[in-house]
């Protein structure tokens, strides 16, 4: 994941890391395919929907969503910290992260998730 | 003409809410787009940054109030299990059973992958500031992310106006 220079750089600015976007945007994709796979695994277990139940008046929705934030925020800071200073490519990293959020977005399709209930 | 508490905070989640958010990630995205080096005037470049960081930034906001008060405001009101809430009268009768089923399944969830996603652009923005114009990596990673913070925001908007539509919160 070593970052070549973008081109039409100014020769006297010195590049800027791209570590700590690669970061947030790897957490993203985290936090994003932590709702699905909570939201299936709400699904397909009482147990956890109803640990995930932190709300009476939300249901289950209100710990799906909130420990979905807390993935998120928590691999951000991770990441932020092990790539804040290192060279690595933002698109590598979007890759990785439209992986992820494509896992989230299949975790919250109804269609999908229901066939474990 | 009267509206009541409940419908003012729907009105308030979905079309004022909602309402800026589109105004929000149309310029964030315009800004973003016209960021280019052949594109952007040394002289202009400053005004577009502050632009971008106020669009970014305010539907980064709007996302996270529009989700916050749907789920923790509105939410418990459509699932309340008294006969007479949205989520009954949907699930009382076959024809309208899908409302709840597929439209509010998937909205109440993917809805909040949007400020997630908005989130990190924002990041991106206030972290690289006029340096984007130069970044061009970062900066469609920041298009990207940005269009996709929209399409499941628009996802949760369309459906929730489709669902208030057939059982709106009284």
């Amino acid at each position: 994941m070593t970052a070549k220079p973008d081109s039409g750089r100014r020769i006297h600015d010195a590049p800027k890391p791209e570590g700590p976007i690669a970061a947030a945007v790897l957490a993203a994709g985290a936090g994003s395919a932590a709702l699905g796979l909570l939201t299936t695994l709400a699904e397909a277990s009482a147990t956890v929907r109803e640990w995930l139940t932190w709300s009476d008046a939300v249901g289950p929705l209100s710990g799906k969503t909130t420990a979905a934030v807390v993935v998120w925020l928590a691999a951000w800071l991770v990441l932020h910290l092990r790539m804040r200073t290192g060279a690595y490519e933002t698109r590598r990293a979007l890759a990785v992260a439209l992986v992820l959020i494509g896992l989230g977005v299949l975790g919250t399709f109804p269609v999908f998730f229901q066939r474990f209930g | 003409m009267r509206l009541t508490g409940r419908e003012w905070w729907a009105l308030i989640h979905g079309m004022v809410l909602g309402g800026l958010f589109l105004l929000a990630f149309a310029g964030g995205l315009a800004e973003l787009y016209g960021l280019r080096p052949r594109m952007a005037t040394e002289q202009g470049l400053q005004a577009r940054i502050r632009r971008l960081k106020i669009g970014t930034a305010a539907m980064a906001v709007v996302t996270w109030l529009t989700d916050i008060t749907g789920t923790w405001i509105v939410y418990p009101w459509y699932r309340n299990p008294a006969p007479g809430s949205p989520r009954s009268r949907l699930l009382a009768s076959e024809s309208t059973a899908g409302w709840h089923e597929f439209a509010m399944e998937w909205k109440e969830h993917i809805a909040w992958i949007s400020p997630i996603l908005a989130t990190a652009v924002v990041f991106i923005v206030f972290s690289l500031g006029a340096d984007l114009v130069h970044h061009e990596r970062a900066r469609r990673t920041a298009m990207t992310l940005l269009v996709l913070a929209f399409a499941s925001a628009a996802v949760a908007g369309l459906l929730g106006a489709l669902i208030t539509k057939a059982a709106p919160v009284t």
